[in-house]
């Protein structure tokens, strides 16, 4: 609890000195780009997504998405982030204390580790899973022999979404776990507490809102991973095509429609994901900012 | 209870904090461990509270051994330095944690443990707080939530980490005397470390002086200021000054002169003297005394503090003079201490 009476107050804007405010065109000019190229890059093809996606009317919408195929892709999704989500939060708490709390070797190893999925990309990511379970690959002899189908099937998708998603929840909680340090935990001992009491009372309620932007992230990738999930899925219909995979499908076969309406339910995904995180800020602004540096 | 720390040693990664320290602390007392940064004096703390293990050594609470028992079973009361206040739970639940957390019957029910907080909100004069939340008080205001969270506990001894580093100078005075006043009150035994000497020397009933990782003296603080048993005590509490000087003869020599003061026991050879600037006596006639320049010479509130420099090596002590003493005007003065030490030159 580092200093927490200045933290505590959000931080006031309006008195900034003259010297570091801008002239009016120059505010402009700034202001115009960063609109223009939200507006372009971000807010266009939001609008085209759900345009397309209604183009022939509610019933083709409604159609497309009961159609089985796009049940099943949607169950598996949600199947997906389902397993996915709570491993990478048990996950994520784990490491994060692990480096937050504790001295030891390979510390730093371990935080760039951490960071290997977002510079790898996923589709190498993907092959890798391939290498390792696929017929050829490393241990795919032996999962043979034991009737253990890893690729192709929904483990193998399960695999690569963790892979890709892990460093999500750790890499939100690492740095606010790094700030606050030991003190609240040290207390907690102190009076008594054994180390999952100080965990469930003290640890986990000082970062709980990171941990909640963290799990919301690792939601929204779990659920919309195209590339690594693509390698290992072999995209049989009604089986192994996710939200992602059935929308390419359904675009290649010239049905727009439909394939916009599975991307609308994703684009959804994003935009309630958005709506939350913003809520959450709101509501809880203060806290956010006693417990966070940003 | 009575605590006792035998021959402890700590190192941190082969780094010594503590080289063989030991200290008895008597139940009931209120002790300050008082030293600069780096003195050792928190990594004792936390060794006596079981936040750190010892390297070597052992330390007993009553008869019994706790140094292989973990913070929980030692069953201390530690005030952390910036709090620790558990800034998610209101005032009332702070309090209460630590019987919260306790399992089976010893565990309070709800309505008790409810009872317990306001009581001790009572104890530290912060009534009618209890649904307060942290970053809804006054620095002080924590401090004493902290410290009743602490004695929630009925700690066998209650531990203070610089417990008003983090306070205005008012602030500090005031809980200065409030803690000395629940301490009487309640009678814990209680450590607390500071680097404030003003601090220590006006709360504690004994002051353990540190540096460098061992315990330089242990007294009361009229043995501390009046009889400092090493130079470092001697420089580090209080003003003082010092000069070298020479023992021949049982007489104390600045260069080629004695200068008054007999040392029958010293040893002969090179020394240091040690003095209070205040604690002198001004001499018109040097017939044995120490006569230096003023070199320097400052209003300092109600006394006149004269830098003289001394010999022909112009070392520099510091006097303190009434306001309007003539001397004050001199270029020269001639002064004898009145209550002094040697120390062997280093």
């Amino acid at each position: 609890m580092a200093d927490p009476e200045i933290k505590s107050y959000a931080p006031h804007h309006e008195s900034q000195s003259a010297a570091v405010t801008e002239s009016r065109p120059a505010k402009a000019v700034l202001m115009i780009v960063t609109f223009a190229f939200l507006g372009i890059f971000l807010l266009l093809p939001l609008i085209v997504v759900f345009n397309e996606a209604f183009a022939k009317g509610l019933s083709a919408y409604t159609e497309a998405l009961t159609n089985p195929d796009t049940r099943s892709a949607i169950h598996l999704t949600l199947l997906v982030a389902a397993i996915s989500v709570p491993l990478n939060v048990v996950f994520g708490i784990s490491a994060a204390w692990a480096i937050a709390k504790f001295e030891f070797k390979g510390k730093a190893f371990l935080t760039t580790l951490i960071d290997l999925p977002f510079s790898v990309s996923p589709v190498i990511s993907g092959l890798v899973y391939v290498l390792l379970f696929g017929a050829q690959g490393l241990l795919g002899a032996w999962l043979k022999a034991h009737g253990i189908v890893i690729l192709f099937a929904v483990p193998g998708i399960v695999l690569a979404t963790i892979f890709v998603t892990f460093p999500f929840v750790a890499r939100e909680l690492i740095p606010l776990m790094q700030e606050q340090g030991n003190g609240d935990e040290e207390a907690a001992l102190s009076l008594g507490a054994n180390g999952w009491q100080a965990f469930w009372y003290v640890t986990l309620p000082n970062v709980k809102w990171g941990l909640l932007y963290g799990v919301l992230l690792c939601n929204a990738r779990a659920m919309g991973e195209f590339g690594a999930v693509s390698v290992v899925s072999g995209h049989i219909r009604g089986l192994t095509n996710t939200m992602p995979l059935h929308v390419e499908i359904l675009y290649n076969e010239y049905n727009a429609a439909a394939a916009f309406a599975v991307a609308s339910l994703l684009a959804g995904l994003a935009l309630v994901t958005l709506v939350l995180k913003t809520l959450l800020e709101m509501r809880y602004g203060a806290e956010l900012a006693a417990t966070r540096g940003h | 209870m009575e605590v006792r720390v035998a021959n402890v040693r700590k190192e941190f990664e082969r780094f010594p904090a503590l080289h063989d320290v030991s200290l008895d602390i008597k139940s009931g007392e209120l002790i300050a461990l008082l030293g600069p940064s780096g003195s050792g004096k928190t990594t004792l703390l936390r060794l006596i509270a079981g936040l750190e293990r010892p390297t070597k050594g052992t330390i007993f609470f009553g008869e019994e051994d706790a140094s292989q028992k973990s913070i929980q079973e030692r069953n201390v009361g530690f005030v952390f330095q910036h709090y620790a206040l558990f800034r998610h739970m209101t005032v009332a639940d702070n309090i209460g944690f630590g019987l919260k957390v306790r399992h089976g019957p010893t565990r309070p029910s709800a309505q008790e443990i409810r009872r317990r907080a306001s009581e001790l909100l009572d104890l530290v004069q912060l009534s009618g707080l209890e649904k307060r939340y942290p970053a809804q008080l006054s620095g002080g205001q924590r401090q004493r939530v902290a410290l009743a969270r602490a004695m929630a506990i009925e700690p066998a001894v209650l531990l203070l980490d610089e417990p008003f580093g983090a306070l205005d100078a008012q602030v500090r005075r005031e809980l200065r005397r409030w803690l000395r006043d629940i301490h009487d009150a309640t009678g814990y035994t209680t450590v607390f470390v500071t680097h404030d000497q003003e601090e220590a020397l006006e709360l504690a009933d004994r002051v353990v002086v540190m540096s460098q990782g061992s315990i330089e003296q242990v007294g009361t603080a009229d043995e501390i200021y009046d009889t400092p048993n090493s130079p470092f005590v001697y420089g580090f509490i209080g003003e003082s000054s010092s000069l070298p000087v020479k023992i021949e003869d049982g007489q104390v020599w600045i260069a080629d002169r004695p200068i008054g003061l007999s040392a029958p026991q010293a040893p002969q050879g090179e020394a240091t003297l040690f003095f209070r600037p205040h604690d002198v006596e001004l001499v018109d006639e040097c017939n044995g005394c120490i006569a230096g320049t003023v070199a320097a010479s400052r209003r300092v509130a109600g006394t006149r503090r004269v830098e003289l420099e001394i010999g022909g090596e112009r070392q520099r002590v510091e006097v303190e003079l009434p306001v309007d003493h003539p001397a004050a005007q001199k270029s020269r003065v001639a002064f004898r201490p009145r209550r002094w030490k040697l120390f062997p030159a280093v």
